[in-house]
């Protein structure tokens, strides 16, 4: 008998795991407005800030804009089209290094004059050239190309660009005359000034996260229970205090207003920093734990990296 | 009264009883803690600890937390494999009385206030009284070594014995656990030191995050070789401990022991010299070569000595290839630590040896939140797996027989081991799948791990469970091994005083020639 309810209790929770996961390439999201205007800018002025886990008060003597959302994916596909018509863009198969590996990839490239060299250990060299900027064999894109013209796909045109490497990043801001911010730009338009209890802000809206502050793992938003727990992406500017089909969300603007400046996609930075070849970004994505979410932490990659949690915004 | 101090006697004057309160330390803390984190977090129980218990949880300061948390669990394990030292290993009674003491209030002393630092708020008399909690530990392993000392003569091994030993008698093992306890001792006076510059110039910071951090300072480096060095000693004592209670001897000894005893010390300063050389880590490859080799003959020793002890007990006198592979498997608390050492080459070595091979093509073209997750994965599979190995003595120790004894055996072997697996597979799924199409193994590797490590738990809480209802029985089984205990004291007691009659008055002898 004992035996027996050992077994049933096992299938059960077999069971439960066997629940088909959702395949993300087949579903598609509802379009939601989120009423945030992706083409807004928010002004941070100078001053000092805490910057990072320590709150190293860190002097920032210029005032710069910033990008209030993430770029969309209707933007990105703009700006294809203008670079496209500009003659910056090519489209086809390109060579993207991995380490020692070097593999084609039938994508969206542009020129890039290269990165200094510091030789210095595991610093892998990024030399000038043709660097993909997006690729166009990946389901996870959310772009389509009728041979002609970029769109965004409808339900995902306010989404944040994914699937985008830091040279397409760095592309579009340069391509505007922007830039990507510094990670030390990016964290104080995250947490802005302010000191309580002793600490710099760890989100950018207060001290403490729930699920409706912003798009994390496991932070049961719409999107997620159609998902799963690793969710997708949300439209940007989604966390404003809105409430979506019955779904309430706290407004979980920055200081400076700025949106999704923890979780949805990690966001690209622009700093280039000597020995090594990686770039950062910040601010956590829809795969990731809360504890990444706050101000100070960092991901790191090569430049030629992409995937579908990771996007950008760009500073001026 | 009387039954209380019995029973006071027996959880605070004997090794299974010290032993016993320093497990249910670790089992409280897994339960409270464990709490705070992975699905416990999903499921709502973070927020209904954190607000029943009244912890102050800030966010900077989570990091910082983690580290003192991990120092906690990590003096209790110490402080447990210190207890079956003190037991197994011939020494004074008096020393073994001073070291446990020390080592039981330093153990609980650092427990109490580093949690009660961390979480509740940082009151410095508690980050005080968690220092001198970790001092006094230190003392203990102080006097351990002293102990431990190898070359007394009275611990010198017969010309005929077949344990390992030099042509003076020197016994070898012991040699091997008092180089264990000077490393140890060693490495945690690193920690130390730079522990004394917190707040002075050294920042709470996760070894993990600094990965790739091209220019790291010299007091990361010393906390990242610290860190490193400590959990790699935590596994080489519990290595000999086994292979004490397995009675480890013959030619597969002698080339284990000499390789235990270089290893550990390759190892130790390969570790340590990483604040100051590019090429430390060659060295710990290479003393790592030296302590693996030296587990790989404990296995096969303690693994030949299962079949051969349960067929001799069977009588059969010439066993086919079946009936020794089930000879093998009769007692999984005596299998699982040679197994788990096995098991360990395919979840922390293998991952270990493939990811240096590899790092350049493959784990640094991940994202850094990929590398780090496999990384973190591989040394919690570790302390994990060395968790399984003391439990499986410490239930022999407890006397489990029978069906108990298997059901308890092979739970912890296989969902331990289902738990362990499932981590490795999901730290490395970016070998087989993109993030887009990663939900399926992350929802299969997660059950699958919650499953393996809450069965685990079970399974050490009914252990757990039992032994609290025993000790509320007027002749329970903590009786009988408080009386067992004082009477092997006694007689070892008898045996010493004999020696130091013979001593002094040989002593006298020699003074009235």
């Amino acid at each position: 008998m004992k035996r027996i309810f050992f077994i049933l209790v096992l299938i059960a929770l077999f069971a439960a795991a066997c629940t088909p996961a959702p395949d993300i390439g087949n579903l598609t999201p509802p379009y939601v407005d989120t009423g945030v205007d992706p083409e807004t800018w928010a002004t941070v002025p100078a001053g000092e800030f805490p910057y990072g886990q320590h709150d190293h008060m860190t002097m920032v003597d210029y005032d710069y804009e910033i990008m209030v959302t993430d770029v969309t994916n209707e933007q990105y596909a703009n700006f294809l089209n203008d670079a496209l018509a500009a003659g910056r863009i090519s489209i086809g198969a390109v060579e993207v290094e991995a380490g020692e590996n070097v593999r084609l990839v039938e994508g969206v490239a542009g020129y890039y004059p290269g990165d200094p060299f510091d030789g210095y250990d595991h610093e892998v060299e990024i030399k000038a050239g043709e660097k993909l900027y997006v690729p166009l064999d990946e389901g996870s894109l959310r772009l389509v190309f009728d041979g002609e013209a970029f769109s965004a796909m409808p339900e995902y045109a306010n989404h944040p660009m994914t699937m985008v490497t830091w040279f397409g990043a760095n592309a579009y801001c340069e391509f505007y005359g922007y830039r990507l911010p510094t990670e030390i730009e990016w964290e104080k338009a995250a947490r802005g000034t302010e000191i309580v209890n002793g600490h710099g802000l760890p989100f950018p809206w207060g001290e403490e996260i729930k699920g409706n502050n912003a798009n994390y793992y496991s932070s049961s938003d719409l999107f997620e229970k159609m998902y799963g727990k690793l969710g997708d992406t949300t439209p940007v500017g989604f966390y404003n205090g809105k409430t979506y089909e019955g779904y309430e969300t706290l407004d979980s603007a920055s200081p400076y207003g700025l949106y999704d400046m923890a979780g949805n996609v990690w966001q690209w930075t622009g700093d280039d920093y000597p020995d090594q070849h990686y770039r950062y970004m910040r601010g956590g994505s829809f795969y990731s734990y809360e504890v990444d979410l706050r101000v100070w932490k960092n991901n790191s990659a090569g430049p030629q990296f992409y995937s579908p949690s990771v996007g950008f915004r760009c500073a001026r | 009264m009387k039954a209380l101090a019995k029973r006071f006697n027996y959880l605070f004057r004997s090794t299974r009883g010290l032993t016993l309160v320093a497990i249910a330390v670790i089992a409280l803390i897994t339960a409270i803690w464990g709490t705070l984190s992975g699905p416990m977090v999903e499921w709502g129980i973070r927020d209904i600890t954190v607000k029943v218990l009244g912890m102050k949880l800030v966010q900077a300061e989570r990091e910082g937390r983690i580290i003192m948390l991990y120092h906690t669990i990590a003096m209790t394990v110490i402080t447990i494999e210190v207890y079956f030292m003190t037991e197994m290993l011939p020494m004074k009674r008096y020393e073994q009385v001073v070291i446990n003491a020390t080592i039981t209030v330093g153990y609980l002393t650092a427990v109490i206030f580093g949690l009660l630092f961390a979480y509740w708020g940082h009151n410095f008399a508690f980050h005080g009284l968690f220092l001198l909690g970790q001092s006094l530990v230190f003392f203990a392993g102080i006097l351990l070594a002293a102990a431990l000392w190898p070359w007394k003569k009275e611990y010198r091994l017969e010309k005929d014995s077949p344990f390992t030993h030099t042509k003076k008698g020197v016994d070898l093992e012991r040699m091997a656990f008092f180089v264990m306890a000077v490393a140890t001792l060693l490495s945690a006076t690193f920690g130390a030191v730079t522990g004394s510059y917190w707040g002075n110039g050294h920042e709470t910071f996760l070894a993990e995050d600094l990965i790739r951090t091209p220019n790291k300072t010299v007091l990361q480096k010393a906390i990242i070789g610290h860190l490193h060095i400590m959990l790699t000693l935590i596994a080489v004592a519990i290595t000999l401990i086994v292979g004490r209670w397995m009675k480890f001897k013959g030619i597969l000894q002698k080339i284990a022991m000499p390789l235990m005893i270089s290893g550990t010390i390759i190892i130790t300063i390969g570790a340590l010299s990483v604040v100051w050389l590019e090429w430390a880590h060659i060295t710990i490859y290479f003393g790592s070569v030296f302590v693996m080799l030296a587990a790989l003959m404990y296995v096969i020793y303690s693994w030949d000595k299962l079949i051969k002890d349960r067929i001799a007990e069977l009588g059969i006198k010439n066993p086919n290839g079946w009936q020794k592979f089930k000879a093998l498997l009769h007692d999984p608390l005596k299998f699982g630590p040679g197994w788990q050492m096995v098991f360990m080459n395919f979840t922390v070595s293998g991952v270990g040896i493939f990811l240096a091979i590899k790092l350049e093509e493959i784990f640094r073209v991940w994202p850094h939140r990929e590398e780090r997750i496999t990384l973190t994965g591989h040394w919690h599979i570790l302390s994990g797996l060395i968790a399984t190995i003391i439990l499986f003595y410490f239930a022999d120790l407890s006397g489990l027989k029978g069906k108990v004894r298997k059901w308890f055996g092979w739970t912890v072997i296989i969902m331990s081991d289902l738990a362990f697996g499932s981590v490795t597979i999901f730290s490395m799924k970016r070998l087989f799948v993109t993030e887009a199409e990663q939900q399926t193994i992350v929802n299969w590797t997660m059950l699958l791990t919650d499953i393996g490590l809450a069965l685990v738990l079970v399974a050490l809480a009914l252990f757990m469970i039992w032994r609290l209802y025993d000790l509320f029985q007027e002749k329970g089984y903590w009786s009988h091994e408080l009386a067992t205990e004082r009477k092997l004291n006694a007689k070892a007691g008898i045996e010493e005083q004999k020696r130091e009659l013979e001593e002094l008055t040989a002593i006298l002898e020699e003074e009235s020639e």
